[in-house]
């Protein structure tokens, strides 16, 4: 048996069918994935996502302890209320984890970060924050809930008392807020718009429910991970990894070289293979025929090369099967894919495929 | 609890069998197999006319999730494949039994079906899956 989330009864209840996901009994689906997709790119979802793991960094060195592990930069935020998506990197430059920092007041920092990684994440972030006058404190008496796609504001609004209801009706993209017992941020990881909520454990049936009510269809990790790819978000361990650089996994814009004298640990790393060249990039693939991608395929790229397909699926968006793939720099804007002994031609293209429930990419 | 008709045949990988009573048999996946794969998205089938032993794979579902081999239940050849999968993989989904079936074969010299299991002995295959 694995870990539960104050939600697990009411997963299963809905019919779900559970998985292990980083050692959590979570839900895969409630019935049909690709339907549950169809929701949250025309209406709006409902994931339980409190398996991830939220630290809480407080003290007068957060800040600065931030700015050491992260390779984007927290001092970069206009002021409190923001989030910030961030690579954490080995002295190597390997990409440790990646996640999102909220900056909520001038000594408070809640960082959110993945389940599979939390063990050597929180060690990790222990260590280098003995340096910095910080308190961290892992806060499994959360659980979050993420509410996506075009109505999910709207149903997020409808349930919320006055206060929070004003409180997150102000909220941009990116931004965030205390209120009313409850953290609400802008930000999620469907490539549509909607919030994140983090609440108190022994709150999140009652919310849930209200929610479902008010019409979030209730999504599980299946629907989660077809939306990601096709927003082009990258999925920690499998498209990158403490193997692979930001700079090789897409990530590169999300590095803040800037100012120069902010030594944050794995720039020397980065800098250096700046330097020489990026061998790799991670690109983003449609398969031109009828198939399916999957991780790991190999990808041909004539003689730029060989490459490696890091998540593959079929996206409901396009009907066709797409992949994010690590290919040799030179790769062009054709290559073909290796499944079951055959050589099946596919697109390269610039991800996202999919955002706000527009296709992004030409289909041929 | 997923439907296992009593009239047909079955194997432990999740292959049903139909005697069509004139020399061929449909094949297709049972509830169970489609339930456990979830929105299939694609179908490769075999070319007619292939020859298959027992036990070789003759085609291919995919759902988001995972692609899944489908094995030649008995020896035979294959007469008539399901060409509306191509455009409707969910009809496996929909009606496993039915629309859903995959491929019809001729079945070899000689060859029965009574090795394969009765709904009896798959519905314990399922269930001991299932513990």
């Amino acid at each position: 048996m694995g870990k539960r989330t104050a939600l697990y009864q009411t997963h299963k209840a809905l019919g779900a069918k559970i998985v292990d996901f980083g050692g959590w009994d979570m839900p895969l689906h409630y019935g049909s994935q690709i339907e549950e997709h169809r929701q949250v790119r025309r209406a709006a979802g409902m994931f339980d996502v409190s398996h991830m793991t939220v630290v809480d960094l407080r003290g007068a060195g957060a800040r600065d302890c931030l700015r050491r592990i992260l390779a984007n930069d927290v001092g970069r935020l206009p002021g409190p209320g923001r989030a910030l998506y961030s690579c954490m990197l080995t002295p190597d430059g390997g990409v440790l984890d990646d996640l999102i920092t909220y900056w909520m007041d001038e000594q408070w920092y809640r960082v959110v970060v993945n389940a599979a990684t939390r063990d050597k994440d929180l060690a990790w972030m222990r260590e280098q924050a003995s340096a910095f006058e910080v308190n961290l404190a892992e806060r499994t008496d959360l659980a979050m809930l993420a509410v996506q796609g075009p109505r999910a504001v709207e149903i997020v609004a409808g349930v919320l008392d006055s206060r929070s209801r004003e409180a997150a009706g102000a909220l941009r993209p990116f931004q965030a807020v205390a209120a009313g017992g409850l953290f609400i941020g802008r930000t999620g990881y469907t490539g549509e718009d909607g919030f994140e909520l983090i609440l108190p454990a022994d709150e999140a049936v009652a919310r849930w429910e209200e929610l479902r009510e008010a019409g979030a269809a209730p999504c599980g990790l299946g629907a989660r991970d077809t939306l990601r790819l096709e927003a082009g978000l990258n999925l920690y361990g499998s498209d990158m990894d403490e193997s692979t650089t930001p700079l090789e996994s897409g990530l590169g814009w999300t590095v803040a070289w800037q100012p120069e004298e902010r030594r944050f640990i794995g720039r020397e790393a980065l800098e250096a293979q700046r330097a020489r060249g990026v061998a790799r990039r991670l690109v983003g693939l449609v398969l031109e025929g009828r198939g399916v991608l999957r991780d790991h395929q190999k990808v041909h790229a004539g003689d730029a090369g060989d490459g490696e397909i890091t998540s593959g699926s079929f996206s409901p968006t396009l009907g066709r099967a797409i992949a994010l793939a690590r290919v040799p720099a030179g790769t062009g804007d054709r290559c073909t894919v290796e499944v079951r002994g055959r050589e099946l031609a596919a697109r390269v293209v610039e991800p996202p495929f999919v955002r706000n429930g527009r296709v992004l990419v030409e289909l041929d | 609890m997923s439907e296992i008709p009593t009239e047909l045949r079955y194997t432990s990988s999740h292959e049903w069998v139909e005697d069509q009573g004139d020399g061929t048999v449909t094949l297709g996946v049972t509830d169970h197999a489609q339930d456990a794969l979830g929105d299939l998205v694609f179908v490769e089938l075999p070319e007619v006319g292939q020859e298959l032993a027992a036990g070789d794979a003759c085609a291919v579902v995919e759902s988001v999730k995972a692609a899944s081999d489908v094995y030649a239940p008995v020896k035979g050849s294959v007469v008539e494949v399901n060409e509306e999968l191509e455009e409707h993989p969910e009809y496996v989904n929909e009606d496993p039994y039915g629309k859903g079936w995959l491929v019809r074969l001729e079945l070899a010299e000689g060859v029965g079906l009574d090795d394969l299991l009765d709904a009896a002995a798959y519905q314990a295959v399922v269930e001991a899956e299932e513990e």
